[in-house]
């Protein structure tokens, strides 16, 4: 099991990045007086036949060929279902795949959040061919980052140039905090 | 909130200094295991220390950059750092300590870490 949410999350994005996605988008909502955190990871790859598909959850089915299990998805879904919460994978062949996953918030064995600055710092750095969109929300306040936007602007400055990667975790770290207000996920 | 509007004045004083990258040929690869095993064993801050690491010290020519499972689950974090004309070496059971001392000792230096690689 992982010891935090943001790793399961950098996992099932790794998930994606294998995939061939060129656009992923991770969105994260808390509500705190509906009690629950909705996490939902979704890719334009080249998705799962049914068979595939049907499997994916089984710990022991996996596509790469150096083991033979694939633990991913089984810890994402068991990390949320702990907490009495629920876990969706629908995938399209050639189109896509998307995970949710939900948390009882308050739930004892609801694994923290974590660092996701990390995580989402990481993903974003290590592919810069892939687009992320990336929506932060608890209660009302939230934030988005859209790669695309920043391309926009860098034009031809890429994102692993020691200011520009600077910024992204200063950017990714301030509006976290601005939304979180006092709230610990 | 933060805003993009930093971003541009970044662009702006950075877009006379990007040069060619060397993309082949002489540079040093630094590949760090991600796949469950090693995120679950703590590689992100490795990955970090790494890259980090290398930006402050201003290591030339080191590209950082991660993988899936490399086959070796019981050695996570692995890091595998591969110089040009010289054979692979393989970090095992790697910490964000150990990764500064690769990079001072191996990078900067050329001398491999043999305690840290694999048996």
């Amino acid at each position: 099991m992982m010891t935090e949410l943001s790793l399961n999350i950098l996992d099932v994005a790794q998930n994606s990045i294998k995939a061939n996605a060129t656009l992923i988008t991770i969105g994260i909502f808390a509500d705190t007086n509906k009690d629950r955190l909705d996490i939902t990871i979704e890719d334009n790859g080249s998705g799962m036949n049914k068979e595939q598909l049907s499997q994916v959850e089984d710990p022991f089915f996996t596509t790469r060929t150096t083991r033979k299990v694939g633990l991913g998805i089984s810890f994402f879904k068991l990390a949320a279902e702990n907490t009495g919460g629920g876990f969706f994978i629908d995938s399209t062949e050639g189109k896509g795949t998307i995970v949710k996953a939900n948390f009882i918030l308050s739930h004892i064995d609801r694994m923290p959040l974590g660092d996701i600055t990390a995580t989402m710092h990481t993903l974003i750095i290590y592919n810069m061919n892939i687009d992320f969109i990336y929506r932060y929300q608890v209660d009302e306040r939230e934030f988005t980052l859209d790669t695309r936007e920043l391309r926009e602007i860098l034009e031809n400055v890429p994102f692993d140039v020691p200011e520009v990667s600077t910024y992204i975790k200063e950017y990714l770290m301030e509006n976290k905090e601005d939304v979180d207000q006092k709230v610990i996920l | 909130m933060k805003s993009l509007a930093e971003l541009k004045a970044i662009r702006d004083k950075m877009q006379g200094q990007v040069g060619l990258r060397d993309e082949e040929g002489d540079v040093t690869r630094v590949v760090v295991g991600m796949a469950t095993c090693g995120i679950a064993a703590g590689a992100r801050p490795v990955l970090t220390a790494f890259s980090d690491g290398v930006q402050e010290k201003n290591v030339k020519n080191v590209m950082v950059t991660q993988t899936g499972c490399i086959g070796l689950c019981m050695y996570e974090p692995v890091v595998e750092v591969m110089v040009p004309g010289n054979e692979k070496v393989t970090y095992v059971k790697m910490t964000p300590e150990k990764a500064m001392e690769v990079i001072d000792k191996h990078l900067i230096r050329g001398t491999v870490v043999s305690e840290y690689t694999i048996k």
